[in-house]
């Protein structure tokens, strides 16, 4: 809580707040920390067991070998997402399955999958990006000042 | 050895983020808005690509990847038809991971019905 919105709160509010944020379960950041670590290093061994296959198989190298890599990846969540599984990977490993791109993957399609109940066109096509949009946003968006910033720096300052 | 690597960088990318739901209390939206945009400045600089081909999977599986294939995809259009290629080639190389999502999205809401 900012100090600039403290202000506007009564002195028994403020009371409150004190009081709420002494009881407040301090979290175990260590132990999640652990957790995240081996939960996103485990996901990302696999991304790199699929890009050694693909690299070894069609002819992929190692820049473009992402993109199948996260592909399939997407793919291993859909069918963890579906089965309900990864809700409790992601309760346990906290950070460890939300950054990995396996986490953007289950955001859009446990939306997309949650919203059904409201139809097709309304319910899964307009809620899919409800979590996943925020990502795509700024992504885009700062890339797209980077790439700007980097393209006039280059073609008039002769960076 | 690239798997150690991958293990690691990647871990290591997954505590940055637990770091800041936990000890900035964001929310998980913020903190992947957030590292996505790291990843796109990083991308910028020219510094993911070399993390890429130290880690392999470690850099390319965590959702910074995606701001930086996003800088490079625009980049490289840049390069060939100048300022507009920005916007045009902006999803070039980042296709894979949004059009699966979407693709795959849908085949889980057809196969699949949803939980509790």
């Amino acid at each position: 809580m900012s100090n600039n919105r403290k202000k506007n709160l009564t002195s028994i509010q403020q009371q409150y707040q004190t009081f709420a944020k002494d009881r407040e379960k301090k979290r175990p950041v260590f132990k999640n920390c652990i957790k995240a670590f081996f939960v996103g290093g485990f996901i990302c061994t696999i991304g790199q067991a699929i890009t050694t296959f693909y690299m070894y198989f069609f002819d992929f190298t190692e820049q473009t070998a992402g993109n199948p890599t996260v592909a399939t990846l997407i793919f291993i969540t859909m069918l963890l997402t579906g089965f309900g599984v990864y809700d409790h990977f992601a309760q346990f490993a906290g950070a460890g399955t939300a950054v990995p791109v396996t986490g953007f993957g289950n955001a859009v399609i446990s939306a997309a999958i949650e919203h059904r109940t409201e139809g097709f066109v309304l319910g899964v096509g307009g809620n899919m990006f409800k979590l996943a949009g925020s990502v795509i946003l700024f992504g885009v968006f700062s890339a797209f000042v980077i790439a700007l910033i980097k393209t006039i720096l280059i073609q008039w300052g002769g960076l | 050895m690239v798997f150690l690597w991958a293990f690691l960088i990647g871990g290591l990318i997954c505590v940055i983020g637990q770091i800041m739901l936990d000890v900035f209390k964001l929310t998980p939206g913020h903190t992947l808005s957030a590292l996505v945009v790291g990843g796109a400045v990083l991308g910028g600089f020219g510094l993911y690509e070399k993390l890429i081909d130290f880690a392999g999977a470690g850099a390319t599986v965590p959702i910074t990847s995606f701001g930086n294939s996003l800088v490079n995809g625009a980049m490289q259009e840049a390069d060939q038809h100048g300022l507009i290629g920005v916007i045009t080639g902006m999803f070039e190389i980042t296709s894979s991971g949004i059009s699966s999502a979407i693709i795959f999205g849908m085949i889980g809401a057809i196969l699949f019905k949803p939980k509790g």
